[in-house]
C-alpha cells in the first residue's frame, strides 16, 4: 500500500490540495480527509460507473465500440444545424479547450454549468467589477467573514477550516475573527455563526440597500427591512465598517432568488463602497471543482465566460439568448452533447424535455441521469483520480490535478475522446 | 392546500450521495425529500415521513416530508435534483438563470400516494426510454 | 526549408546595417550565410524594408488579471471580432483580445517575441496556460517579487544570500524569466487599505523601505546572473509630482552598477514622469527623467505611450487602480494575491480633449525623443494600459514625423501644449532608430542573443514591410509608415512563413523562455526547507503543488543564467 500526498480533491470549488490517499493494487482503499464529500468522491467514484460505450437501440442502451460511438456523436454534431455543447464543470481545462474547439468547428453554442449557478455573479462583475483576493488573503487578514446565501458546512465542508474563520493566519487567529451568516433559513453554518441574520426569501436586495444606507449614515424609517429588525442590520453595518479586513462570500441564495444578477450588482457595489472605510473583498462560492476553469478557458479563448455561440463563425455572448436554459426551453438547439455534467438532474423540467426530445450524446464516467436518457454514451476517466489535468479554484488559482490510479482498460479521458470526435467531425465536413 | 415559498439548494447528503451515483439510494432519498418546519407540518397535518404533493405553476410532484431543523417557517426546502426541477420553470428574464429559489408553491398532504421511482419518473416525463 | 529574401533594404542595427540592399538566407529556422538559390524558395522583397521580427518586452497578454479584463469587459469585444477562417481560430479584440487573436495580430505587425511582464507566482500556472494558447510568438513571463513576504523578510534580516536562493528557486519552479517589481511595498500596504507608499517610507509591518527592497533585489539579480535587469514599476505611479520618486529610484541603485550593463529597467515611465500637485496642475517632467537617463547608463526605460481611445488599464499596482476607480467611478476589479502581490483592472477612455490625458500623451513621446540613446529607450504602450498594441504603428509615425505630432498637438487643450515640451522637439526617428528601439535593443536587454538581429545564427524571425526607405520620407509620409507597419508584407518565424501580405497563413506553437536559475547548493539546501515550512503557515496550497512542471509548457526553452551564481 502506498500513500500519495498533496492530492487535490475533484469535489467542490474549494479545491483542497492536502489530501492523503492510500492506494493498493491500483485501488483507493483509504483517504485521510475531514470532508464527507471528498471521502465519498475518492471511495465511491467507481460505483454506478459506466465502462462501455453505449448506443440506444429500440429504446434500450446497448454496448458498442468506441469507434462506433465516436462516429455517431460526430455525425450528430455535423448534421445538426445548431448543436448545444453543455456541461464542462467536472473535467479538466484540457478537455474544456477541446470543447471550445469542437463548438467552433460545428458552429454550435457551448455553455457550462455557470449558467445555472454563478452566471448572474458574472453578469454582476461585468456591470460593476470584482473587488476580490485569493483565499490566502482571507486566511492571513480577515477579522470579519460573512457567508451570504451560502452554506459552506453543507456544500464546501472544509472552507472555514482551510481558508476563513477557523484557521490561524499570519496576522489573525480564529479567536480574532467574527462570522456572520445571512440566509433565509438557519443552516448548519448559521448555527455556528457569531451573528445570524435571517432574511426573507427574495429580499436580499432590500437588505443590501439598507446596509448601504446605514454606511452612508442615512436613517432607516422602517422597523424592519426584509424581515430583519433594523437593530440587527445596524449591528452588521457596524461590524463591516469597523473591521480591518472583511470578506463577503456569497452563494446561490443571491444568484437564484428574485433579482438574480441585480442582487450581485448590489453586493459588489456594497463591497466597493466599504473600501472607503476599510479593506473589503467579495468572492462567489463556486460549486464544482473546475467550473471556474471552464469560465477561465472560455474567456481567454473566446472573450466570454459561458454561453458562447459560434453559429456565425465568431464568438457571441447574449445571456438570455445563448444561455443553455433559454436555448433548450425555446427549442433552439437540434442536438446536444453533454460532457461532465448532469443536466437531466439539474435543469428545470421543460428544458430537460427538449433536451431529451432531440439527439443526445453524453461523455461521462458515471451512469448519470442524463446518460440514462441519452442516445450515445461514452465513458471517460475521472480527472484528479485517473487523469492529470488543470483545474481552477474558486479564487482563480490554477492547480494541477494528480493521477492516482490507472483507469479501467480502454477508457479514455474526456480530452482524448473529444479529440477523436473533433478529428472525425473535420473528416465528415471535408467530405460534404 | 397551504401556500409556501419553495427553496431549492445543496445539502451535504445530496453532495455526498451524488458521488456515489445519481441512482444511489442515498442520493435519491435525499433529493426526493422536502424539508418543512415542524410548526408548518402541524398546520398541514402531516407527520415526518408522510407524502405531500407540491404544486407550482410549472408542475406538480409527490415527495416525502421531513422535519426541518433550519427554522424556515413558510418555506419548503428541497435539495437540488430531478424531483425539485419538476416544479421549476424556465423563464430566466434575460439572465439565463431560472428561478430556483423563492417561488410560490402549494403544499397538501398526499395520503395513499407515493414518491415516484426515479427511472419511472424520468421515462414518464421525458419519454424515449423503454 | 530554405528561403532567400532577395533585394530588400535591410535594417539590422546589431550588425550595423542601415537600409542596405541585401539578401537574407534562411535555412532550418536560422539565418545562414547563403543558400542554394536553385533549391531555395526565393521571395523577392525588392524596395521593401526588412527588419528582424519585433521584440516586445512589456505587454500584458496572459494571466489572471488579463483574463479579468477580458471577462468583465464584454463591451470590449462586441464590435471587434474575428471570424474563424483557414488556420485562424475565431476570437475577439480590442484592448483585451482573446489569445488566438493576440498571436495573430502581433504576427501581422511583424512582431515575433512578446513577454508578459507581470505574473503573480501563485497564479503562474494560469499564465503559462494562456501563454501556451497564444500562437506563433515566442514568449516569457516575469514573476512579481516586490511585495513578496519571503523577499521582504530576508532583506529586512539582511540575509541576501537567502533571498537570492529563494528567488532562484521560485524563478525556476514556476518557469519565470526576470525579477519584476511593481510598486514595491505598496501592494502589501494596500492589503491593509493604505493607498500610497513612498520610496523611503517603511512598508507596514515589514520594517524595510522600498529603497532597501529594490537595492536588495538588484543585488540578488547580479548574484543570480539573470539575463535581464530588475524590471521595475515605480512607487507613486500616476500621481502628480511622482517624477521625483522616479529620479530617486533610478539613483538609488547607481552605486551598484558595474561596467556597461544596465542594472535597472524602469517600465512605462510616462506614468511616472509627472510634475504638478494635482491633476489640474499636471505637467511633464520627461525632460528631467530624460536628462538623468542620458547621463546614467545603468538604467533603461520603456515609454508606456498613451493612445487616445478606449482601453483597459491593468497592473499589479492594485492601490493605483483603486485610486483610478475613485476618479472614474466606472467598473473596478481588484485581486490581492496572498503572500506575493496584487492586481487591479479599470477601463478607461483617453480623450484628446482631456487636459490630463493630453499631457500624458505628450510625455511618452518626449521621453522617446529626448533620450538620446535608442539602445536604452524602448517603444511600448504598456499594452493595454496606454493603448492596444495594435496601435504601435501610430506611435512609430509620431516618433518619425514632427508633422504627425503637430496634427495631434493642434487638437489638444492649449494648456496641455504649454505645460509640455513636445511642441518644441524637432527630432524624428529614423528607420534605424526604430529598429533599435523595437527589436535590436529589446532583444539585447532581455539577453536573447538569437533575436533582434539578422546576423548568421540568429533565429529566422523576420519582418518585411512594404515601404521603400529610399523613396518614402517618414517625416512627411507618416501615413504610409503607419500603414506599412500595420500589416507586414511578410512575417517569418523560425524560418516559417506566418504572414503573407497581412494575412495569417500558419500558426505554429511558439517558445516559452524561462531561466533555469540556481543559487549555491549549500545555501539552497538550507533555504528551501525553511520556505517549505513557512508555506503551510503563509499559503493555502501545498508546497508540492506550487510548481509548474516543465512539461506543462507547450515548447519549453530554458536559458542558463549569464554568470555562475553566487558572489
Amino acid at each position: 500500500m502506498k500513500v500519495i500526498n498533496a492530492v487535490l480533491c475533484p469535489g467542490c470549488g474549494s479545491l483542497c490540495d492536502d489530501n492523503e490517499v492510500y492506494v493498493e493494487d491500483n485501488k483507493i482503499v483509504k483517504v485521510k480527509t475531514e470532508c464527507a464529500i471528498s471521502a465519498s468522491k475518492f471511495l465511491n467514484y467507481n460505483k454506478e460507473r459506466n465502462t462501455k460505450p453505449l448506443v440506444r437501440v429500440d429504446g434500450q442502451l446497448k454496448p458498442t465500440t468506441l469507434e462506433d460511438a465516436v462516429e455517431r456523436v460526430a455525425r450528430m454534431l455535423v448534421e445538426a444545424e445548431y448543436p448545444l455543447l453543455y456541461g464542462w464543470s467536472l473535467t479538466s481545462c484540457e478537455a474544456q479547450k477541446k470543447g471550445v474547439e469542437l463548438a467552433e468547428e460545428v458552429g454550435g453554442v457551448i455553455d457550462n454549468t455557470t449558467t445555472v449557478c454563478h452566471g448572474p455573479s458574472i453578469l454582476g462583475v461585468q456591470d460593476f467589477g470584482d473587488p476580490t483576493c485569493t483565499l490566502g488573503e482571507v486566511k492571513a487578514r480577515a477579522d470579519l467573514v460573512i457567508y451570504w446565501g451560502c452554506d459552506p458546512s453543507s456544500a464546501h465542508p472544509r472552507h472555514m477550516k482551510r481558508y476563513s474563520s477557523l484557521i490561524k493566519g499570519k496576522f489573525r487567529t480564529p479567536e480574532q475573527r467574527k462570522v456572520v451568516v445571512v440566509d433565509v433559513r438557519k443552516t448548519p453554518t448559521a448555527r455556528n455563526a457569531n451573528l445570524f441574520i435571517q432574511v426573507k426569501p427574495n429580499q436580499d436586495y432590500e437588505l443590501i440597500t439598507a446596509l448601504k444606507m446605514l454606511l452612508q449614515n442615512e436613517e432607516i424609517e422602517e422597523q424592519e427591512v426584509a424581515g430583519v429588525p433594523v437593530e440587527q442590520i445596524e449591528e452588521l453595518a457596524e461590524l463591516m465598517r469597523s473591521c480591518e479586513f472583511g470578506m463577503l462570500f456569497f452563494g446561490l441564495g443571491l444568484t437564484m432568488s428574485e433579482g438574480k444578477d441585480r442582487n450581485i450588482d448590489a453586493a459588489i457595489t456594497l463591497v466597493c463602497e466599504l473600501n472607503k472605510w476599510t479593506k473589503f473583498a467579495i468572492m462567489p462560492m463556486r460549486g464544482h471543482y473546475n467550473v471556474t476553469g471552464a469560465n477561465q478557458v472560455l474567456t481567454w479563448q473566446t472573450g466570454y465566460p459561458y454561453a458562447v455561440d459560434f453559429s456565425r463563425g465568431y464568438p457571441r455572448f447574449e445571456p438570455g439568448d445563448t444561455t443553455a436554459v433559454d436555448v433548450l426551453s425555446r427549442g433552439y438547439n437540434d442536438a446536444t452533447l453533454v460532457v461532465a455534467s448532469d443536466p437531466v438532474a439539474n435543469l428545470p423540467k421543460d428544458a430537460v424535455k427538449h433536451l431529451c426530445s432531440k439527439p443526445l450524446a453524453v461523455i461521462d464516467p458515471h451512469m448519470s441521469l442524463t446518460a440514462f436518457m441519452a442516445d450515445v454514451v461514452i465513458p471517460s476517466t475521472f480527472v484528479g483520480i485517473e487523469e492529470e489535468g488543470t483545474a481552477y479554484r474558486m479564487d482563480g488559482v490554477a492547480l494541477l490535478m494528480k493521477k492516482i490510479v490507472d483507469p479501467p482498460e480502454g477508457i479514455l479521458s474526456d480530452a482524448q475522446i473529444l479529440d477523436l470526435i473533433l478529428k472525425r467531425v473535420r473528416e465528415l465536413k471535408k467530405g460534404r | 392546500m397551504v401556500k409556501f415559498t419553495l427553496l431549492t439548494g445543496r445539502s451535504l447528503t445530496q453532495g455526498v450521495g451524488k458521488e456515489a451515483g445519481k441512482f444511489s439510494e442515498k442520493y435519491i432519498q435525499e433529493v426526493s425529500t422536502c424539508q418543512i418546519d415542524p410548526e408548518d407540518l402541524k398546520i398541514l397535518n402531516v407527520k415526518p415521513g408522510d407524502c405531500v404533493r407540491l404544486t407550482t405553476e410549472y408542475g406538480s410532484v409527490v415527495l416525502r416530508a421531513a422535519a426541518s431543523t433550519s427554522a424556515h417557517r413558510g418555506s419548503v426546502y428541497i435539495p437540488y435534483g430531478p424531483y425539485a426541477n419538476i416544479l421549476i420553470g424556465t423563464k430566466t428574464g434575460g439572465t439565463g438563470m431560472p428561478n430556483f429559489k423563492g417561488i410560490p408553491v402549494e403544499v397538501e398532504p398526499a395520503p395513499g400516494e407515493s414518491v415516484p421511482d426515479i427511472k419511472e419518473l424520468l421515462v414518464k416525463i421525458y419519454g424515449r426510454v423503454k | 526549408m530554405e528561403y532567400l529574401l532577395k533585394n530588400g533594404y535591410v535594417v539590422d542595427p546589431v550588425n550595423k546595417i542601415d537600409c542596405e540592399r541585401m539578401d537574407i538566407a534562411v535555412k532550418d529556422g536560422k539565418i545562414v550565410e547563403s543558400v542554394d538559390e536553385s533549391k531555395a524558395k526565393v521571395i523577392d522583397v525588392k524596395n521593401m524594408l526588412v527588419m528582424p521580427g519585433g521584440v516586445d518586452l512589456h505587454s500584458h497578454i496572459a494571466g489572471s488579471k488579463v483574463n479579468v479584463g477580458r471577462l468583465f469587459r464584454p463591451e470590449d469585444h462586441y464590435k471587434d471580432y474575428e471570424v474563424k477562417s483557414g488556420v485562424r481560430r475565431s476570437g475577439v479584440g480590442h484592448s483585451v483580445p482573446s489569445v488566438f487573436t493576440t498571436g495573430y495580430r502581433y504576427a501581422i505587425l511583424g512582431y515575433t517575441t512578446v513577454f508578459e511582464p507581470a505574473t503573480p507566482p501563485l497564479k503562474t500556472l494560469h499564465t503559462h496556460d494562456e501563454l501556451n494558447d497564444i500562437p506563433i510568438i515566442d514568449k516569457a513571463c516575469f514573476p512579481l517579487f516586490g511585495n513578496n513576504w519571503f523577499v521582504m523578510e530576508s532583506i529586512r534580516d539582511d540575509k541576501l544570500e537567502e533571498c537570492a536562493a529563494y528567488v532562484a528557486w521560485l524563478m525556476r519552479t514556476i518557469k519565470g524569466y526576470a525579477i519584476k517589481v511593481v510598486d514595491p511595498g505598496g501592494v502589501e500596504a494596500w492589503k491593509w487599505g493604505i493607498t500610497s507608499q513612498d520610496f523611503d517610507q517603511e512598508i507596514p509591518r515589514f520594517g524595510i523601505t522600498p529603497r532597501e527592497l529594490v537595492r536588495g533585489l538588484v543585488k540578488v539579480n547580479k548574484m543570480l546572473g539573470l539575463p535581464h535587469p530588475v524590471h521595475l514599476h515605480c512607487n507613486q505611479l500616476g500621481i502628480p509630482g511622482n517624477y521625483k520618486t522616479t529620479l530617486k529610484t533610478m539613483d538609488a541603485v547607481k552605486d551598484l552598477a558595474a561596467g556597461d550593463r544596465p542594472i535597472l529597467h524602469i517600465t512605462h515611465v510616462q506614468f511616472n514622469a509627472y510634475g504638478g500637485v494635482d491633476y489640474l496642475s499636471l505637467s511633464s517632467h520627461a525632460d528631467d527623467i530624460a536628462d538623468y537617463v542620458n547621463k546614467n547608463p545603468h538604467v533603461t526605460i520603456d515609454i508606456g505611450q498613451v493612445i487616445f481611445g478606449d482601453t483597459t488599464t491593468m497592473t499589479a499596482d492594485g492601490p493605483f487602480e483603486y485610486k483610478l476607480f475613485n476618479l472614474l467611478r466606472g467598473k473596478w476589479a481588484n485581486s490581492d494575491v496572498e503572500v506575493e502581490t496584487g492586481a487591479g483592472v479599470v477601463p478607461i477612455t483617453y480623450s484628446r480633449s482631456n487636459y490630463v490625458h493630453a499631457v500624458m500623451w505628450c510625455i511618452g513621446l518626449e521621453l522617446a525623443l529626448l533620450i538620446k540613446d535608442p539602445w536604452r529607450v524602448f517603444i511600448t504602450t504598456d499594452h493595454p494600459n496606454g493603448g492596444p498594441f495594435t496601435e504601435y504603428p501610430r506611435v512609430f509615425s509620431w516618433l518619425m514625423s514632427k508633422k504627425a505630432r503637430e496634427r495631434v498637438l493642434k487638437r489638444i487643450p492649449r494648456l496641455a501644449r504649454v505645460r509640455t515640451n513636445l511642441k518644441d522637439i524637432d527630432r524624428e526617428y529614423t528607420f534605424y532608430e526604430l529598429a533599435i528601439s523595437t527589436r535590436a535593443a529589446t532583444a539585447k536587454i532581455l539577453g536573447l542573443n538569437n533575436k533582434g538581429h539578422l546576423g548568421v545564427g540568429a533565429d529566422a524571425d523576420i519582418a518585411v514591410y512594404n515601404i521603400n526607405p529610399k523613396e518614402v520620407n517618414p517625416s512627411t509620409d507618416y501615413k504610409l509608415v503607419r500603414q506599412a507597419f500595420s500589416r507586414a508584407y511578410l512575417t517569418m518565424k523560425d524560418g516559417e512563413i506566418i504572414v503573407k501580405d497581412g494575412e495569417i497563413v500558419a500558426a505554429p506553437v511558439g517558445r516559452t523562455y524561462w531561466v533555469n536559475t540556481r543559487a549555491p547548493k549549500d545555501v539552497e539546501d538550507v533555504v528551501i526547507p525553511e520556505v517549505k515550512k513557512r508555506f503551510k503557515e503563509y499559503y493555502t496550497v501545498e508546497f508540492e503543488n506550487y510548481c509548474v512542471p516543465e512539461s506543462y509548457l507547450a515548447w519549453s526553452a530554458p536559458i542558463q543564467p549569464l554568470e555562475p551564481s553566487g558572489e
